[in-house]
């Protein structure tokens, strides 16, 4: 506690640079994960493989990944972009399925009378089948936006700064509040991020929250 | 008008849905296509939206080929009802019967006028109108779907078993609204479904479709009542087929009989038959059996009234008649005026023997 309190502002500083390592590749990863979601969705022979070869990619320890970058990124070792990027190749590993199976959870009769009454596809994608993937899509990726919070830290052994910085020097040093103050500021942050994504989920399906308060239909009104 | 010719639906496989279907649907009535699962009703049906390819034929709306028109543009001139209603969850009432009118271009305030306007067509109250799908009865959903449907006021409607996802009591009021409503708006709808019930209460014209997509005769219900093709159609019309075409045969001149009644309230005269008619403001209320109601001064109360026997009016069908008759505990059918006020009684064997006669005369 006393190594928090004189050590707050850096921990602070840390945590923002932690937090958009995390946040950033879970938004590029999402938009890349949508299309290959879509396809892998659309064409029944590129399901199993899509998701097979997205969740190897997730297999690949992050240290390896974060060194082996620079190589074929050609960027210098400490660019914080290898992270970036590295990250971003995680979030499309556990997002693929994700948003696959999202829009499978989309009801048939609900897109066909989509394409029934006119919708043609993209605008179908965007203002049907999108919106109501959002419930299974937001539970994915709260899932990778926690993975993302505790993987980042490994990369403080490239030394891109954030809080797993307080890890390997609490545990270089042997300083315990230190350490202790590092595994409770990623799990405030991951936190943070669970608890952001599900109020945004929440905000973007109003009507699923009907249905739960009122749980059976209402038959007031006209009959039948 | 929309015409079938020669199509065919063959699906990779060969499993045939659809076989050489030629069919004519005439402009601003209702076709049902009628048939049990597997008999490619719906398969028709998706074919004339485009929404099923057709393998082999044309199909032609208004003389012009449907293979030439963009689907989309196709589509959003032709209103889709489906089982179920498959209404969009996430949109509210207001919002899902405005769809096809948005696709269209319309301007905001125009759509929320039209969507509100179709909500009292439909028969909804106006505070369903922010409500969200699944905050509605299967009844109310399916009056939405009906409203999606006509929003942007299409020639052509197509209804895939619109009611068969509904309790019988509620689809019987739907068949009678869309009655109702097609009788104002005259359109051409295609309607299908496995209920033959259904088809020859709702159809100006009926096709039956046997399995593997054959049409096995085509023609107005009572038609179809009267001269089944072959005995697939006959089966498929059921036992009571002979009762069930007096709902679409001419109504004979019948004498009406005059009835001994008292009124609610009243105390029943002495003498008189075993049964005596209750009115109410000069409405039928049920019957009452002289023997167990009849004291000096005692009054006739609700509780004495035998109900159960069903009224018919003086425009009804045969069928409606003889039911009232048959249905009827004195074994007489009560006939009513349009203001619902006792007109007289009808006797089955005399409806019967009025029907026979006719019969013979044809």
């Amino acid at each position: 506690m006393t190594w928090f309190l004189d050590h707050w502002d850096e921990v602070i500083t840390l945590a923002r640079q932690h937090a958009v390592l995390a946040a950033l590749p879970l938004a590029v990863g999402f938009l890349l994960a949508l299309p290959l979601g879509w396809a892998a969705r659309r064409w029944r022979t590129a399901y199993p493989i899509l998701v097979t070869a997205s969740g190897l990619l997730y297999t690949i320890p992050s240290l390896a990944l974060f060194v082996l970058l620079p190589l074929v990124l050609g960027t210098r070792i400490l660019d914080p972009l290898n992270v970036v990027v590295a990250m971003t190749i995680y979030t499309v590993a556990l997002l693929v399925r994700t948003v696959a199976d999202a829009l499978g959870a989309v009801p048939e009769g609900v897109r066909s009378a989509a394409v029934a009454l006119g919708y043609r596809a993209p605008r179908r994608f965007m203002t049907v089948e999108l919106p109501l993937a959002v419930p299974v899509l937001v539970a994915g990726l709260r899932v990778a936006a926690v993975s993302n919070v505790s993987i980042v830290s490994v990369a403080s052994l490239i030394g891109v700064t954030q809080l797993g910085d307080l890890l390997t020097d609490g545990y270089n040093r042997a300083i315990g509040g230190e350490l202790i103050t590092g595994i409770l500021a990623c799990l405030v942050l991951a936190l943070l991020f669970d608890v952001t994504l599900q109020g945004l989920g929440r905000l973007l399906t109003p009507w699923v929250r009907v249905e739960q308060a009122r749980g059976r239909p209402v038959t007031k009104g006209a009959a039948a | 008008m929309i015409r079938f010719d020669g199509v065919s639906k063959v699906y990779p496989g060969g499993a045939v849905a659809v076989d050489n279907l030629g069919l004519t649907i005439p402009t601003g009535q209702i076709t049902v296509l009628v048939g049990p699962s597997g008999c490619g009703k719906t398969t028709s049906l998706r074919m004339i939206n485009r929404m099923v390819k057709p393998t082999s034929g044309t199909i032609t709306v208004d003389g012009q080929d449907i293979a030439r028109i963009r689907a989309s543009k196709l589509r959003r001139g032709m209103g889709y009802v489906l089982q179920d209603a498959g209404l969009f969850p996430h949109r509210t009432v207001l919002d899902n019967i405005g769809t096809v009118p948005r696709l269209l271009g319309w301007k905001r305030a125009r759509i929320q006028e039209r969507a509100r306007e179709l909500l009292e067509r439909v028969g909804l109250e106006d505070d369903l109108a922010d409500r969200y799908p699944n905050q509605l009865s299967g009844g109310q959903r399916q009056r939405v779907g009906v409203a999606r449907a006509l929003a942007a006021d299409p020639p052509v409607l197509l209804m895939d078993e619109p009611f068969s996802a509904v309790d019988p009591v509620v689809r019987d009021q739907l068949q009678s609204d869309l009655l109702a409503l097609q009788a104002d708006l005259s359109k051409t709808i295609v309607l299908v479904t496995h209920d033959i019930d259904e088809a020859l209460r709702l159809g100006d014209q009926v096709a039956v479709l046997r399995r593997g997509g054959h049409l096995a005769q085509v023609g107005s219900p009572a038609e179809l009542l009267a001269h089944p093709a072959d005995d697939f159609v006959a089966d498929f019309l059921g036992r009571d087929r002979g009762y069930r075409s007096l709902a679409f045969a001419g109504m004979p001149r019948l004498t009406l009989h005059a009835e001994r009644t008292v009124t609610l309230g009243e105390p029943l005269p002495a003498g008189g038959p075993p049964w005596v008619l209750v009115l109410d403001a000069g409405r039928p209320q049920g019957w009452v059996r002289t023997e167990e109601v009849h004291r000096p001064g005692r009054r006739v109360l609700v509780d004495d009234l035998e109900r159960g026997g069903n009224v018919a009016r003086l425009d009804s069908t045969p069928r409606e008649v003889l039911d009232a008759a048959l249905s009827s505990p004195a074994g007489r059918g009560v006939i009513i005026d349009d203001q619902g006020e006792f007109v007289g009684t009808v006797v089955a064997s005399e409806l019967l023997a009025l029907l026979e006669l006719e019969r013979g005369q044809r």
